[in-house]
């Protein structure tokens, strides 16, 4: 069971992100619950191309006969990390505006909507 | 937002320059070392908040204007899918450039070697592309965040 | 409203066994089971891209539609910034 931590180390990420969204009232501390579930995911896409005793899939003055990690779950993050940042950019935007009309940021406040 | 103290104001006139420098560097030569667009084009919006927080809002503004920024932004996203509609003689995205003795043509070796800068196709220039794209996206993020901080705040009783 | 957190609490609960089983249930950590498409980019990406770095031309040349639909989710949400700061930057 521990040689599988990296896994492990996933579910405590996302667990902790959806126990943020389900129990806190705070809009700032929302947005960063959703970000920790982002990060969960990222994790666990590149912990699933590794091989065991395998280098960098980069040709130039790579160490000699060794296998390479598989490349593919990289490129697949590199564009889900991007997708991530204009996400929670957005999302803390919004805050910002939430707090300038209503005066604060408890969501049990901002529940009626001023006409 | 005030401006930071005599010691951080003149250690970041020392060091945004090369800052940036590394970042296109990152992006420039993605195609032979780790990196490439998304990654250098963070690494050098980082550039521009460093300077955000050593200076403060309204100086900054004065020599980082948004417009030129926008523009950038516009560019680099047309440039990229230009590339994409020249190799449209096989498909969609074909890599018209690599092998052929044009421009970034040459033939790459096979096996372990130290890399050679002219290859690659027309993936040097979709880093540039979207390099130049997720720069001036970042940097305008930050940039029009911190102006409107004075806007948002909330009114104190008089 | 101490209803709503025990009901939230035993979902939390429920949704919580149920991922740690099965990332307990998972393979090995180091050995991929399926790997031909992995196996033919790297064998052959150096004679047919011209690039040293796999990476790269993977996101660039053999998925490069993927690299598309995301500088256009990124140009976007850059839009939608501007566009909801639009009284400030005038």
């Amino acid at each position: 069971m521990i040689s599988n931590f990296p896994f492990i180390a996933v579910i405590i990420f996302i667990s902790l992100g959806i126990y943020t969204l389900l129990f806190k009232k705070n809009l700032i501390k929302i947005a960063i619950g959703l970000c920790l579930i982002e990060n969960g995911a990222n994790l666990f896409l590149i912990a699933l191309g590794y091989k065991k005793e395998a280098v960098a899939p980069i040709y130039t003055l790579a160490p000699a006969g060794q296998a390479m990690v598989l490349p593919t779950p990289q490129a697949l993050t590199l564009t889900s990390i991007v997708i991530g940042l204009a996400t929670t950019a957005l999302v803390l935007s919004v805050a910002m505006m939430v707090y300038k009309h209503y005066g604060t940021l408890d969501t049990d406040e901002v529940r009626r909507l001023r006409g | 937002m005030n401006p930071m103290s005599k010691i951080v104001r003149t250690i970041t006139k020392f060091t945004y320059g090369i800052i940036i420098i590394f970042g296109l560097y990152i992006i420039v030569h993605g195609h032979l070392t780790p990196g490439g667009g998304f990654q250098g084009g963070a690494v050098t919006a980082s550039a521009f908040a460093l300077l955000l927080i050593s200076y403060g809002n309204l100086t900054t503004d004065k020599f980082l204007k948004k417009d030129l920024f926008s523009f950038l932004e516009s560019c680099g996203l047309t440039l990229f899918i230009t590339l994409a509609f020249l190799g449209l003689g096989l498909t969609f995205f074909y890599n018209f450039l690599a092998n052929s003795g044009g421009w970034f043509g040459n033939i790459s070796a096979v096996g372990i070697n130290p890399g050679d800068l002219n290859t690659g196709g027309v993936v040097p220039l979709m880093n540039i592309a979207v390099g130049l794209e997720v720069l001036s996206g970042l940097g305008l993020i930050v940039l029009v965040m911190a102006a409107a901080m004075e806007f948002t705040k909330k009114k104190e009783n008089l | 409203m101490k209803t709503k957190k025990i009901i939230f609490g035993i979902a939390f609960l429920l949704f919580f066994s149920f991922i740690l089983v099965s990332a307990l249930q998972m393979r090995p950590f180091g050995e991929p089971v399926f790997s031909e498409m992995d196996d033919y980019f790297i064998a052959h990406a150096q004679q047919e891209t011209g690039t040293n770095n796999v990476v790269t031309s993977i996101v660039f040349d053999y998925r490069g539609f993927d690299t598309l639909g995301e500088a256009t989710v990124l140009f976007t949400a850059i839009c939608a910034i501007i566009a909801l700061f639009r009284e400030v930057t005038r």
